[in-house]
Formats: C-alpha cells, structure tokens, sequence
C-alpha cells in the first residue's frame, strides 16, 4: 500500500511517500501563489492509495480532495519525530511562519504544546527577512553569523522594526558577522522561552525548514541546555508523520 | 425584519448608515454561524427570534416601558445587581460590545492596547449604533480592571447619563463593606431616578425574577452534563448572552422550556453530536454577542462545549441570592453576600476561581479545558498562567488561546484546537 503525507506550509510543500509504512520518496516545492496546483503537480505521478494532509493548507487541500485525511501539524510532526527518533519527548519545530514546542509522554503521545503568537518573529521568515536586509543569500547569512565572535542583539523581535535596525546599524558601519549572528540569537532566545512553555526533557528533535540551518541548531541546544537531534531532512518530518499515519 | 423600525432608530439618535451596515454584518454571521448547526432544540427558535428582533422588537418594549415610565439601565458587567434595579422597576440591559466596530474612532480616545470589549463598547457608542446604549436612561460602570474604570473617566462625556460604582479588589470584612456601602448608594441613586422606593416586597420580587433566571440556567448546565450533549456549546452560549437582553420573566420560560425538550432528547439518549464527542469546558473573560469566534471555531473541529466558566455564562449566573431576609436591609446583605462570591480576576487572591472550573469540568465531564483571554486584558491573562498549571496538574488538560475580536488569527487558533482536541482523542 502507498500513502502519501503532504504538509502544505506557508512556504513550502511538503510530500512523503511511504510503501507499507517505509518512506520511499520526498519531494519539496515552494508553495508560490497557487499551492493547489502545486500539491497536484506534486501527486500526479503517483497512485496512492491514502493521502494525509497537514500545513496551513490543509483545510483547502481537503475540499479538493475529499477523500484526504487531515491532521494538525502537531500530531503530524509529533508522529514523524517519534518515527526518526524513538523515545522522542520534546519537539521544537521552526517553519515558515510559525514555531512550536511539543512535550510527548514516554509512549509518544502529545502531552502538551506551545505556538508562537500571530506574527513572524523568531520564524524561518524572520530569518528571511533579515539577511535581505544585510544582502545576503540564506547560505551567506548564516555563515557569516557563524564566522563572528561576538553577536549584536537587536533591540526589537518585530520584523519590521528588525529590518530598519539593521538597515541603520549597517550605515553605521556595524560588522555584518556580528548582525547575522545577533539575529540568529535573537531567534534562539525566543524560541527558548516559548519551549519554555512545556516541560522539556531529552531527546529532543529539533524540526522544520530552520533546524537546517546549523547556526540555529548549536545556539538553541545551548539555549535549552539540551543536545539536539536534527533529522536528516527536518523540513519533511510532518509530512512523514502524514504519511505514516496513512498506514496506521 | 417585517417592522419597519427606523423611525424609532432615527428618534433614538442612531446613525441609520452605520447601523445598517452592522445589521448587514450581523444577520449573516448569526445564520452562518447558528443556523447551520445540526439537530438543534426545537426551542432555540426562540432564541433565534430574539436575535432577529435584538434591534428591534426588544428595543421597542424599551421604548415602550420608558414611556410608562419605567428606567432603562445599561450596564458593562455581571457585578452590577439586576435585583435591586428590578426592585425599583426598573429595566437591566446587557451592553453587548463584542464586535469590532468603528475602532479608528475609538482609537482617537484609547490607546491601541486596550482590550478589544473596552474598545468595542466605545465603538458602539461613538459610531452611535447600539440602541441598546441610546434606549438606556442610565449606564452603569464599575470599577473593576484598570482598564474600565480608567475608560469610564472618558466614556462619561459620550453618553447621557453614568454611574459609577465602586468595586472591591480583595474579599475581606472592608472590601465587603465597601461592596455593601456602593450597593446602598445605588439603591439611593435609582430611587432618585425613579422617584419610587425600596420596600421589602419589591426586593423580594426582584430578587426572586433573577434568581429563577439563574435556576433555569443552572438547571440546563445539568443537562448540559449528558453524554451526548443535548445542545451545543454555541447555543448554550447564545441563551447565556440573551440573558443580558430579554426580559426576565419570558426568558426564564424560554429557558425552561428548552430544558423540558432537553430532557426527552437525554430520555432517548439523543444529542447534537455523538456519544464519546470530546467535550470542551470554555474558561475566561466574557464573550459578548456577537463574539462567536472561538466557540465556532471549537465546536468546528467536531468537539463540543459543555459549560462556559465566564460572566456571560456560569461565573456570572452561579449563586443564587438569599431571599429569607425580613428587611430590606437584610435583604441588601444577602445580595450583597452573592455579588461576592463572584470569582471575577479582579480579585486578589482569587483562588475560587479554579476550584470553580474543576467542579464545573467534573460535573459536566469535561475532557479538557480551553481559556480564552482577551489580549491585553491583564487579570484573565495573568491568572491563565497559574489555572493551567493547576489544571494541567490535576489531570485536566488546558489550551490557553489568547485573542481578540479579529480574524485574521483564526487559522492559526483552528490549528492549536485541533491539535488540542487531538490530544484529547489520545
Ligand atoms: S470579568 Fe469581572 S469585570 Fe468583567 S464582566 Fe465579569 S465580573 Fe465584570
Ligand atoms: S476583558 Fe479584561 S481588560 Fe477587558 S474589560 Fe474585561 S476584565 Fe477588563
């Protein structure tokens, strides 16, 4: 049997495929101005007979394939988490738009769950939004934070005040390194307090489109005073849970 | 609506365009959000009825009495107390505020971080669309957050008349005494309005229309513990918000009414959805017609509400007041006794509150709670941290959503509560 788990992010499309419960295939498109489309450019080579759907998306998703499962993102991360890494008790999952701290009981089950409130800051956006403001590529952004001694904090998390800080710092003169690295600790520090949020305990999976990023990874595991594991694809991990839950 | 209510609107100093742009929002959302609901209680037509006249037909019995010379009296909060204003013939209104509604204007006298209820009510009034406001003879505020009783100090100036009661912070013998001395003070000043006098037979008469008010609403709570829920959350919450609007006496029959039907419906193990539905208690500040976001969304995503711990629910219509007293002064004490007990987030320590919750979630066996706070209101929101806690530790999983009148953060509350249900479901 194959099943597909499709997390349809605020900035990527997410796709799993799973024969019996193995993983055999991922794919992972942006989500542009017509995500429908791209869900279908997405499943059309393939005939699965059950698809799970997660992501913002997923409720639009639904109508359009009627016969589709949904499930949160929490239980999806939760369930692909558990997968890669068993005996899994925490999740800290950056996207696109949103961040979230899930505590699982020993048998895998949410046990409770905190989300980032309604605006962007300390998400992959965030991130986005600010090495624009220094002019870096996303690569360049975050070696040059790993590069600085030392990081610069903003003052301000708001990603509009963010921006014209830095636009200001840099005609000052301020070293890019030290800027790129403020943001990312800017990032982990938020982050650290909304994880704050549920009882945290090893192992813990860090998830999501920014766990790539490897500056992230070191300063939040210091942050939570906790090693990290970060799966080999995190951005896939919902959508793996989809598609297992396909099979269950 | 088959009556054609604008001459009195336009008597009543309402802005027609406005209104009927806040009638043209409202009647959609009320079919879209209630209307659509399956199985619901023959009953609720009345409801429905009084939803479609909230306009127009309640306002004209307003009208109507304040011509035979009765008092209407507008009021922000459930420590106001309808007995006495009853007892002196008067009218109590429910001033709704649970919409957004011309909040640039409001802006112009608030800041940006107000709650969105303080700003509501300010909206309605400025934007001059709430007949409710214009038909009352005089509003009552209290002094209860910061918030309301700083907003009182401007809101004077942009209505006709404003009391102003005083509100203890803390449940000791002084605060009590503060209670009691602004509860005489009321009676003085809705004497002096009404030009009539408190006697012991007009109190009892008072305080008996709103406590059978409260019986009826307690007696559906207990009906609202069966499993499957014979009525939904959305409209358990819409009787608990006509309760601020209708007239007493026909409201109590209504109430009853529907719990007759409820009872057959329970009888036949018959319910709005199916048995073993996860089964929701809803915690925190008031939610105002038409603030149906949250309980739609909730109800949404295939749970259901079983009791509203809130003003416009069981916090607000909980004790029942003592009526065996001799003497209108015994009689004030004992009104005065059940106004406290109120377990409002303004209190300080207000450790009722959560035991209050835990009864609740166990009698109408509530698999878990969500609290609802409005953003910037610092009472609810600072006490959501430690009722989580203590929730979480008793077993009781909790959900804190915090929110506004708004929609854009509907997407993302929809995700917490399924994920939230989700965890119900284990
Ligand atoms: S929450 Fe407190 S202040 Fe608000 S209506 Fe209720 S009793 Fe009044
Ligand atoms: S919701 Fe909170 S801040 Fe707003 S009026 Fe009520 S108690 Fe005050």
């Amino acid at each position: 049997m194959l099943s597909a788990g499709i997390d349809i992010g605020s900035r990527a499309i997410k796709l799993v495929l799973a024969r019996d419960g193995c993983p055999v295939h991922e794919a992972v498109v942006d989500t542009g101005t017509d995500p429908l489309s791209a869900c279908r450019r997405l499943l059309c080579d393939f005939t699965c007979d059950q698809v799970t759907c997660t992501g913002y998306g997923r409720h639009l998703f639904q109508e359009h394939w009627p016969d589709a499962k949904v499930i949160s993102e929490i239980k999806a991360v939760a369930a692909g988490a558990t997968t890669l890494v068993p005996g899994c008790r925490t999740i800290v999952d950056i996207g696109g738009q949103d961040s979230k701290a899930i505590a699982l009981d020993p048998a895998g089950k949410v046990q409770k769950f905190v989300m980032n409130d309604r605006c962007a800051a300390g998400t992959g956006q965030f991130l986005e939004m600010m090495a624009t403001a220094l002019g870096c590529s996303r690569e360049a952004f975050v070696h040059a934070a790993l590069r600085a001694s030392q990081g610069r904090k903003l003052s301000s998390m708001c990603s509009v005040f963010a921006q014209s800080e830095v636009v200001s710092l840099i005609a000052r003169g301020a070293p890019r390194d030290e800027m790129a690295l403020g943001v990312h600790q800017s990032i982990a520090s938020r982050t650290a307090v909304l994880a704050g949020g549920v009882p945290l305990e090893a192992p813990l999976v860090f998830t999501g489109g920014c766990a790539r990023n490897e500056c992230l990874v070191r300063l939040i595991s210091e942050a939570l005073r906790l090693p990290v594991h970060v799966p080999v694809s995190p951005q896939t991990v919902a959508a793996l849970g989809c598609a297992l839950h396909s099979v269950a | 609506m088959s009556t054609d209510y604008r001459p009195m609107w336009k008597e009543l100093g309402l802005d027609l365009d406005a209104h009927d742009a806040l009638l043209g929002v409202l009647g959609p959302l009320y079919q879209q959000t209630f209307m659509t609901q399956p199985n619901r209680p023959d009953g609720m037509k009345y409801f429905d009825f009084v939803m479609s006249e909230v306009h127009g037909l309640r306002i004209q019995e307003l009208v109507e009495a304040r011509k035979a010379g009765r008092k209407v009296v507008g009021a922000f909060c459930t420590f106001v107390p309808e007995e006495i204003v009853l007892a002196l013939d008067g009218i109590l209104v429910g001033l709704c505020a649970g919409a957004e509604f011309a909040t640039g204007e409001a802006e112009k006298h608030l800041p940006r971080n107000t709650c969105a209820l303080i700003k509501g009510a300010f909206g309605f009034a400025l934007a001059r669309v709430c007949p409710y406001v214009s038909a009352s003879d005089v509003i009552v505020g209290e002094n209860t957050c910061d918030g309301k009783k700083k907003s009182y100090e401007i809101f004077r100036d942009l209505v006709p008349r404003l009391h102003v009661m005083d509100i203890p912070q803390v449940k000791s013998p002084e605060g009590r005494a503060l209670m009691r001395a602004e509860f005489a003070r009321f009676v003085a000043f809705l004497e002096q309005i009404t030009g009539r006098d408190m006697n012991v037979e007009s109190l009892k008469r008072g305080i008996a229309a709103v406590n059978a008010k409260r019986a009826a609403m307690h007696r559906l709570a207990r009906l609202r513990a069966a499993d499957p829920a014979p009525i939904s959350g959305l409209d358990g919450l819409l009787m608990n918000q006509v309760y601020f609007y209708d007239d007493p006496a026909r409201f109590t029959g209504s109430v009853n009414a529907i719990c007759d039907e409820l009872e057959q419906r329970i009888a036949r193990q018959e319910g709005v959805v199916r048995k073993g539905t996860p089964r929701i208690l809803v915690s925190g500040c008031p939610m105002a017609v038409p603030n149906w976001k949250l309980p739609s969304i909730i109800e949404g995503t295939g749970a259901v509400i079983v009791g509203e711990e809130s003003c416009v629910g069981e916090r607000g219509t909980q004790a029942l007041t003592d009526d065996t007293g001799r003497t209108v002064d015994e009689l004030l004490d004992a009104i005065v006794d059940r106004y406290l007990k109120i377990d409002c987030a303004i209190f300080t320590p207000n450790d009722s509150r959560v035991e209050h919750i835990l009864a609740m979630a166990g009698s109408l066996k509530a698999d878990g709670v969500v609290h609802y706070g409005l953003q910037f209101c610092s009472p609810y929101q600072i006490e959501a941290g430690p009722v989580e806690k203590r929730l979480e530790k008793e077993g009781l999983p909790t959900l804190r959503i915090d929110t506004d009148y708004g929609q854009e953060d509907v997407g993302q509350i929809r995700t917490r509560v399924e994920a939230f249900i989700e965890r119900l479901r284990g």
